[in-house]
């Protein structure tokens, strides 16, 4: 803990005689709002935030230190519990990393099975953030649809690799399960179902006053300072720069879909809502040419060695994740497990700049804010 | 024959108990060494690991747990000691035991080649035998030595792409004028010793990666983000590795103005370990650095707020240094 936010001021006002003091306000570690264990430490001025502290950790299992000890297919799983509300993007950025050291050859069934088992997550995740982010501003009904048509895309997933949110799909080389029979028909129908369900979100929530004036030019930063703090996805749009590591620097088999990157102009809450429902309409777009464009047959997982061994080296890779850019990193001896894994959490960075959000504010803005940068403690703490 | 399904001589379980019983001895006397060790120090010193937890300052606190972190040290190092004394007397009797396993085989080998050449020779009794013989023997006798090329071929190749880059002749990367601007902006604004080492990473897409000398780092990282041409505003990523002999920091960055990415690496000793924070040229090192410092024990000196960040602040050691020992084992 930083020992001056301890500190509190108290002085009394010459003209009126009325005694003013600081208050240390603590939210968490187990808080509704922080969306997992995640603690702040506010000095409140009356209703004006002076200074927060963001106090993490809770949920630290050393993941990067277990992983010096595991193979890399067995370092898989624990990659759905780092960022838990978007599994599958985790999956492949640590596939990705071994396989662009090893340069090997993904079967095209299986590209496809990833990109649609991402986007499905993608549109999940975006659920997640906006029936919480709602909760969070005392919305309860939002939170409700949202999480029944996430749970229609769990159980999707549920058909495809047995689990709804730690899915331990993808493999290197590949993913581990094909589609089941009928399982395409059925995402398909789910697709369209999504599109329409979304424009009722938009009639419940997006043109509610009272919803605007809560998120309305709060939590504004602008470009400088979003490349200054190392944000990426929304985060980073929502500031304009256009900048999606699916467009940019394509992997996977992006490149080969129609897709726009919303950007806004607006740096707050208002225009990082509407981003991220705009998003969903692009995954959506991913989705349908995906599934129409689905190989009729093939391998599902390419010639890879029985044992993976990635050269001797390093190697760091990037992808955009709903949550925006995840890394991973591999420092290889050879050998069949790695010899320094790091991963480079979007949560994590995102959530350096909330203490100068905060810094000014009203306390009642203060779980809009972080309920914006949509974060995973999971992944915060790794 | 491997050591495990190999059933154990007699002489060879004597040996092993004896090993045991070194090897219990050694952290005995490990054990009471810290035990004096601690009995020795000043009484003022030594009070704290007597007294209940909850009644120490925070300073004798952290000195009780890096007193029992030392202990927890050495306990290990006389483990690890006595374990590889074990196992070199180990692998000295399996090798004996392997030589005369092979020496037998050998003998068998030659025994059964004679008795069958015999009963060839016997069996069919002509020279049409021998020949047959002969050409079996001849045709073995390629097959073997083209195994044995085609063995070395393999070695020689997997040799060659753990080599690196060098050994074989590639074109030339694409990324390959990105890292020769680079370099040639550097040398141009510090010399050419500020590099240690450039080149293209082939095994990370290819990114032009530099090794810049600790001592200059923080000014080399200022002329990475303000100069025009290279203009690097975004760092993607920061974090330390451990490989026994150093620590490195690696740094991606980026740059949204050129398109264009880098890769630096800065190397600093284990002791002491150092490298100069770029807090104040990218926020977004903040925290990557603090969590840099936390699990490999990396200082940034010019860094605002160095404290650990994921784990306790009264945590005893740096957990992602390969040396790591846990104090406390209930953790």
């Amino acid at each position: 803990m930083n020992q001056n936010i301890l500190t509190t001021h108290v002085e009394t006002s010459s003209d009126t005689g009325i005694r003013t003091e600081e208050m240390l306000l603590n939210v968490g570690p187990q808080h509704p709002s922080t969306h997992g264990v995640f603690r702040l430490v506010v000095k409140i001025d009356g209703e004006t935030i002076k200074e927060a502290i963001p106090v993490m950790g809770y949920l630290h299992r050393g993941t990067e230190k277990l992983a010096e000890n595991l193979t890399y297919t067995q370092i898989i799983p624990y990659t759905d519990r780092m960022d838990y509300v978007s599994g599958m993007t985790n999956n492949y950025v640590l596939c990705h990393a071994v396989e662009t050291m090893m340069g090997l050859e993904i079967p095209e069934r299986a590209q496809f099975l990833r990109l649609i088992a991402m986007e499905l997550n993608r549109v999940a995740s975006h659920l997640v953030w906006w029936g919480t982010f709602l909760l969070d501003l005392g919305a309860m009904g939002p939170f409700l649809y949202a999480f029944r048509d996430r749970e229609k895309i769990l159980d999707l997933f549920n058909e495809l690799c047995g689990a709804r949110m730690t899915f331990n799909y993808m493999r290197i080389g590949g993913v581990k399960w094909d589609a089941p029979p009928g399982w395409i028909e059925k995402t398909k129908e789910f697709v369209q179902y999504m599109k329409k369900e979304l424009d009722s979100y938009h009639q419940l929530v997006t043109g509610n006053e009272i919803f605007l004036s809560r998120i309305e030019g709060i939590g504004k930063f602008d470009e400088k300072t979003a490349l200054d703090y190392s944000l990426s996805g929304v985060m980073l749009r929502s500031t304009g720069v256009n900048w999606d590591l699916r467009k940019n620097e394509p992997y996977c088999i992006y490149d080969r879909f129609e897709f726009d990157v919303p950007t806004g102009t607006g740096g707050d809450c208002t225009t990082r809502y509407h981003l991220r429902m705009a998003e969903v309409v692009q995954s959506l777009r991913i989705l349908e040419q995906a599934l129409e464009q689905f190989p009729s047959e093939g391998e599902v997982l390419g010639k890879v060695p029985r044992v993976i061994r990635p050269p001797a080296g390093e190697a760091y890779v990037r992808i955009e994740s709903p949550r925006g850019e995840i890394g991973c990193y591999i420092s290889s001896t050879g050998k069949d497990k790695p010899w320094r894994l790091k991963f480079r959490r979007p949560s994590f960075t995102n959530l350096q700049i909330l203490p100068k959000l905060l810094e000014g504010q009203s306390i009642s803005n203060m779980i809009a804010i972080l309920g914006s940068i949509d974060i995973v403690l999971g992944e915060v703490d790794c | 024959m491997t050591e495990e399904n190999r059933k154990p001589t007699p002489e060879e379980k004597a040996k092993a108990a004896a090993e045991a019983m070194a090897k219990a001895r050694a952290a005995k006397e490990a054990k009471e060494a810290a035990a004096q060790a601690e009995a020795s120090t000043p009484a003022t010193e030594s009070a704290p690991a007597s007294k209940p937890v909850s009644e120490m300052t925070p300073e004798e606190k952290a000195a009780a747990k890096k007193a029992a972190a030392a202990e927890a040290l050495a306990k290990a190092k006389a483990a690890k000691e006595a374990a590889e004394q074990g196992e070199e007397a180990g692998s000295d009797a399996d090798a004996k035991a392997k030589a005369a396993a092979a020496a037998k085989a050998k003998a068998a080998a030659a025994a059964a080649a004679k008795a069958k050449a015999a009963r060839e020779a016997a069996g069919q009794g002509g020279d049409e035998g021998g020949d047959d013989a002969k050409a079996k023997a001849a045709a073995a006798a390629k097959a073997k030595a083209a195994a044995a090329a085609a063995a070395k071929a393999k070695a020689a190749q997997a040799s060659g792409e753990a080599g690196g880059e060098e050994e074989t002749p590639k074109a030339p990367s694409k990324n390959q004028p990105y890292l020769d601007k680079y370099v040639a902006r550097l040398t141009e604004a510090f010399g050419a010793d500020v590099l240690e080492a450039s080149y293209i990473n082939e095994l990370s897409k290819e990114v032009p990666t530099l090794v810049i000398q600790n001592e200059r780092w923080h000014d080399v990282a200022t002329f990475l983000k303000n100069d025009e041409q290279l203009a690097f505003d975004y760092l993607s990523d920061l974090h330390g590795v451990d490989y026994e002999d150093r620590l490195e920091v690696y740094y991606h960055f980026y740059s949204y103005k050129n398109q264009q990415s880098v890769a630096v690496k800065v190397k600093t000793g284990r002791e002491q370990a150092s490298v100069a924070s770029v807090m104040d040229l990218w926020q977004g090192a903040n925290w990557n650095e603090r969590e840099t410092f936390d699990l490999l024990g990396i200082h940034f000196p010019g860094h605002s707020d160095l404290r650990r960040i994921l784990l306790p602040d009264d945590w005893v050691g740096y957990p992602l240094r390969k040396d790591y020992v846990q104090y406390d084992e209930e953790v």
